[in-house]
């Protein structure tokens, strides 16, 4: 909603500068986003005080002044003006700055003489035609003060961010009432040269007429009011300057005399209208009807549209002439040629409109006040009032009694207002009396009940206001927010725990950004998501109509566009939602996973290891670990397990018999110096509610390790976890760690074999461990991984 | 010395070992370990060489028990020392003019939350510290829960502020973490006060200033006494806590699901209130939404809202943290770009 100052001063007055009104309104009724001086192009304009003026000397009607313009130096300013006077000021523009209309002020000689800008008369600032001489300001102004601000000059816009509940505030007249109820001065209608009152409606139910023209509601649902007036004898003109500077100063554009006052009447009092060309209405008939199937209009903003019977229209005895509540039809568009209106003043139902206008893809100033619901009970006394305004700007005169056909309905219920329960809400006491002026300000009728309870009935205007809630916030905007302590008091905390998924997330994010992961948080639309993808229904576009499936689906394209960048080294992790249908094909199945990709060196070069080494499937293992460890805790026995998957070169994430996830490489489209990329991607469900078990202390050994090495010969077709196992179940209680530290295949290594060297640690609590012992340990291992799975020592 | 068991023996024996480890990590010179050496090997009154006088006392299979265990700790105490000393000489050389020390150190690579969800967690300790518990909920929602339980009414204007992405007819993403305080009061009985972090999604194109999905965090408080002055004084604490002392204003504002509702503005920290380019001259820059709960609320949630009274409210963690870093466009916190990342990790 835009604004004017001075249009706001028609219906109230007030002595608040653009700053203070704007804090007014924000702090009481709807935040004020911007506060814009409609002419920014005087600021450069400063007060200039002419401390010296003389002839020039080689002209006859010029003058050499110097000037204090606050700049700490008199400047020579040459003037051609014939009352230029010692000791007055006078609005100067200084060298540098820009006048209305675009005109640059450079330092010149006139005829010889310097002149360091220019002192203006009234014509020069666009502030009127005169052109006697300069502008003298009667001021106390020091020299070098923004002329604006010792001239307001010029009108001031404000632009109000209006929230759906507040429609009344869709117009001057309400953003007044919030500023009267502040001032305390009364609020009254605009008043304008030459407006004398109209007749007086007559009112029909669902059909009449009114000059010869028949009105009829077909649809009373969607238009419970409508208002016909018929002014003959117009003369359609230019809009009068006082008229044209109300639309302009809220950024209308002026058209004519009967559309600016109809526009005049929308931003005035928040009551849209409009002015049919009669002579353009075949009957001539008025129906508000449903549109016929096919129906097409071609509106006034030149669009030919496609109707269909959802919409209500404005019709003639033929055809749709406006598109209800919405936008008029450019065949009965007042022109130039017009003589005689028929004028419009309905209210439509707020759901048809907005169905109608969503339909359409438009919204015009009228659609977007009729969503809100409007004051039907003012609906006719404005079409009286728009008629004599017509009247005293275009002529022509009233045929016959204006008509109302339907009724604008219910006026709003009487509430309850319990002080207690003001109290209860706000937690500071506001008396009874208090309350009862605080609404009272703002139209609302009070009376005290019995036991510090109002009865409350709100304006007709404040539709919103259905609950005793209602009114309670009426009294503590209006008391003011700020007016309320901010005082901590006591309170109790809240019970619930943590919830399980924050809990693991949280765990799995530290645990990754300590392992040297970025976390991203990207948006989760992909282009295809296999079959059990979820589809958005009303997407942005296609290629982000549904819903990951994988996170690393994501992540992938994050490598991608690093690899796009020239960053080889990626390293990120996401905790996130995945999505897929759900059993009955309505809400998906909703799960929260953590998917991680790596790729590139292991560790920042140095001058010292220029290269390197690169990361690999191990890296991606331990990503892996860290997840499920930091996730489900180091149990051990009961958190999933990675289990190697040949197909995927990587390995299946299972629990509990199910496979949660899965690590391995991925495919990225990259460019051919890409280093691979590993993925990772474990579901995290499955953790929400473990509580990782605490950790027990240990006695640290006092006693030494023994430790010895085992190179084994491993045939093809044994995995490490065996031949881990073996080592594990013949080495009794006090094998402390068992490490495979390396890996060979080749030379002195047989075909369908390999040597893995393992290191194993033996100690024992309390003494140390004897060469027989350790011995004895050995022979039983090599024996067992000999007999059990063929595995024999590398050098015997 | 008293005659020992073989287990006092190798307990007192085994500990020197221990013992020399820790005592050498202390050396700085090599006059600093042959000190430990005379001390614990020396020929005269060694610490360890005093054990050795006690071999010949024990018997048999124990007096060779003895031995080895006497050998194996002399055994590795001299390969400690040993290797102390090829360590310290090793310090030393760094210290001889040929090395660069100008030259960079080695670095290992970072790793870093994304700054949204330092935002979060900023949030979330500031709350947690004053009795808030974290609650969060899905994200595909039922209608009734993103909007009827939260007093949208339907076919309204006010579904314009949120233009909400449909997954079925009347499934959607959440617009807004709001259907989890109906979730937190359907889950058990006051007081409640529960923060709800979470991603929200708007039928918003991707440019410099919307994204289709983004991070909220919204507050619950309900108990029996809650009131606008709670509301107030919390939201004003958080407020000093989370930008440092400043001042804070609330004014009228609009949600279906509170009432009355209040806008929450801090003093603009780039001008201090005076008004600039960034808070549009006002002085003040926007932070949160805020509103005690519709009674409407509180009963589609099954709590009696006559008895209980609570507030709300809500912030986007994104717009704090452009502001923060002073990033423009909201694109590059979706980039995940590791140039990015790394520039903004702390």
């Amino acid at each position: 909603m835009n604004a004017s100052y001075e249009w706001l001063r028609e219906f109230t007055d007030f002595d608040l500068t653009p700053e203070q009104l704007r804090d007014v309104i924000t702090s009481r009724a709807a935040t004020v986003e911007e506060v814009i001086s409609l002419r920014a192009d005087l600021r450069d304009v400063v007060v200039g005080l002419v401390v010296e003026a003389r002839p020039h000397p080689n002209s006859d009607h010029l003058w050499v002044t110097k000037v204090d313009a606050g700049m700490g130096e008199l400047l020579d300013v040459v003037c051609g003006a014939p009352n230029v006077q010692a000791g007055s000021k006078y609005p100067f523009a200084p060298s540098g700055s820009t006048l209305p209309g675009g005109l640059k002020l450079e330092r010149r000689k006139i005829r010889g003489e310097t002149s360091n800008g220019m002192l203006c008369s009234a014509r020069e600032l666009a502030l009127g035609t005169e052109h006697d001489g300069i502008l003298t300001l009667h001021t106390d102004a020091a020299p070098g003060t923004p002329f604006l601000d010792a001239f307001p000059a010029g009108d001031t816009r404000f632009v109000v961010d209006v929230l759906p509940n507040r429609p009344d505030l869709l117009s001057h007249e309400g953003l007044a009432r919030e500023i009267s109820a502040y001032t305390g001065n009364d609020l009254h209608m605009p008043e304008h040269p030459g407006m004398s009152a109209a007749p007086a409606f007559e009112h029909g139910t669902s059909d009449g007429s009114t000059g010869g023209v028949r009105v009829s509601i077909d649809e009373p649902s969607a238009c419970p009011l409508y208002t016909a007036t018929v002014i003959r004898g117009v003369r359609i003109e230019q809009s009068p300057e006082w008229l044209a500077n109300r639309l302009i100063s809220i950024g209308l554009r002026p058209i004519n005399n009967v559309v600016d006052a109809t526009n005049y009447m929308l931003h005035g009092f928040g009551q849209p209208m409009h002015a049919f060309d009669l002579d353009r209405l075949r009957g001539p008939e008025i129906h508000v009807r449903n549109a016929r199937p096919g129906e097409r209009i071609t509106t006034l903003d030149g669009v030919e549209r496609k109707l269909d019977p959802t919409m209500t229209v404005i019709a003639d005895a033929d055809r749709a002439q406006a598109i209800a509540g919405v936008i008029g039809g450019s065949e009965s568009a007042v022109s130039d040629a017009t003589s005689n209106i028929l004028l419009e003043v309905a209210v439509f139902d707020p759901r048809s409109v907005r169905s109608t206008r969503r339909a359409l893809g438009t919204s015009t100033d009228a659609s977007y006040r009729f969503e809100r619901a409007l004051d039907a009970h003012a609906s006719a006394e404005l079409a009286r009032y728009a008629a004599a305004l017509i009247i005293s700007l275009a002529g022509g005169r009233v045929d016959g009694a204006p008509i109302a056909v339907g009724s604008p309905g219910p006026s709003p219920h009487q509430l309850s207002l319990r002080v207690s329960r003001v109290a209860k809400i706000l937690g500071e006491h506001v008396s009874a009396p208090e309350c009862m002026r605080l609404l009272g300000s703002v139209g609302f009728g009070v009376n005290s009940g019995e036991n510090e309870m109002l009865r409350v009935t709100p304006p007709r205007w404040r539709s919103d206001v259905a609950l005793e809630v209602d009114l309670i916030e009426e009294v503590a905007r209006l008391r003011g927010y700020d007016s309320f302590s901010d005082q901590l008091r006591p309170f109790r905390v809240g019970s619930a725990p943590d919830s399980p998924a924050y809990v693991v997330t949280r765990r799995v994010t530290r645990a990754l950004v300590e392992a040297g992961m970025m976390e991203v948080r990207p948006i989760p639309f992909v282009a295809d998501a296999g079959e059990h993808g979820v589809r958005v229904l009303n997407p942005l576009a296609e290629s982000e109509a549904l819903l990951r499936t994988s996170a690393l689906q994501t992540l992938a394209r994050r490598v991608e566009h690093n690899f796009a960048h020239m960053t080889r080294n990626v390293r990120l992790f996401e905790v996130g939602v995945v999505f897929s249908r759900g059993p009955d094909d309505r809400i998906p199945v909703e799960r929260t996973v953590t998917a991680a990709v790596i790729s590139g060196d292991r560790s920042p070069a140095h001058f010292t290891d220029p290269r390197p080494a690169q990361m690999d499937i191990w890296d991606a293992k331990w990503i892996a670990e860290t997840i499920v460890r930091s996730a489900f805790g180091q149990s051990g026995q009961s958190g999933p397990e990675l289990q190697p998957n040949a197909a995927r070169d990587g390995w299946d994430v299972v629990h509990d018999g199910s496979t949660i996830g899965t690590v391995g490489p991925i495919p990225v489209d990259a460019p051919v110096w890409a280093p691979p990329v590993f993925g990772i991607e474990i579901d995290l469900t499955a953790a929400f509610g473990i509580v990782p078990e605490p950790v027990v202390y240990r006695p640290l050994p006092v006693t030494p390790a023994a430790e010895f090495d085992l190179a084994l010969l491993v045939p093809a077709d044994v995995v490490a976890a065996d031949v881990a196992r073996v080592i594990r179940t013949n080495s009794g209680e006090m094998l402390e760690s068992l490490v495979p530290f390396d890996e060979f295949r080749g030379a002195g290594v047989g075909d369908g074999y390999r040597s893995i060297a393992w290191r194993l640690t033996f100690r024992h609590p309390e003494r140390t461990l004897r060469d027989k012992e350790i011995e004895g340990r050995r022979a039983r291992i090599l024996r067992a991984l000999n007999e059990e799975l063929g595995v024999r020592p590398r050098t015997t | 010395m008293n005659e020992l068991t073989l287990q006092a023996f190798e307990h007192f024996v085994g500990r020197f070992g221990t013992e020399v480890d820790t005592r050498l990590r202390e050396a700085r010179t090599a006059e600093d370990v042959e000190a430990i050496r005379v001390e614990y090997l020396g020929r005269a009154n060694g610490k360890l060489t005093d054990y050795q006088k006690q071999i010949p006392t024990f018997s048999g299979e124990e007096r060779k028990l003895a031995g080895q265990q006497f050998n194996a700790v002399k055994k590795l105490i001299e390969g400690r020392l040993a290797e102390t000393l090829t360590e310290l000489s090793r310090v030393t050389r760094l210290s001889v003019p040929d090395v660069d020390l100008t030259m960079p150190s080695r670095s290992q690579f970072r790793g870093a939350e994304h700054p949204v969800t330092v935002v979060i967690e900023e949030i979330v300790e500031i709350f947690r510290e004053i009795g808030f518990t974290v609650a969060t909920g899905p994200e595909a929602e039922t209608e009734w829960y993103n909007f009827t339980a939260l007093n949208f009414p339907p076919d309204h204007p006010a579904m314009d502020m949120h233009d909400t992405m449909y997954l079925a007819e009347d499934v959607v993403l959440r617009t807004h973490t709001s259907p989890v305080q109906i979730r937190s009061l359907q889950a058990g009985p006051p007081p409640i006060r529960v923060v709800i972090p979470g991603n929200v999604y708007r039928l918003d194109p991707f440019d410099a200033s919307h994204a289709p999905m983004f991070a909220q965090i919204e507050g619950l408080a309900v108990d029996e006494g809650i009131s606008f002055v709670d509301l107030k004084a919390t939201l004003t604490h958080f407020a000093t806590r989370f930008f440092g002392a400043t001042r804070t204003r609330f004014r009228p504002s609009y949600f279906p699901f509170t009432e009355p509702s209040a806008e929450m503005d801090v003093e603009c920290r780039l001008c201090k209130g005076s008004g600039c380019p960034a808070c549009k001259g006002t002085g003040w820059m926007e932070i949160l939404g805020s509103g005690m709960v519709h009674p409407n609320v509180l009963d589609a949630a099954g709590v009696d809202s006559e008895k209980y009274t609570g507030w709300a409210f809500g912030m986007g963690p994104a717009r704090i943290a452009l502001q923060r870093y002073g990033i423009p466009d909201i694109r590059v916190l979706y980039d995940s770009e590791m140039r990015f990342l790394g520039q903004v990790a702390r």
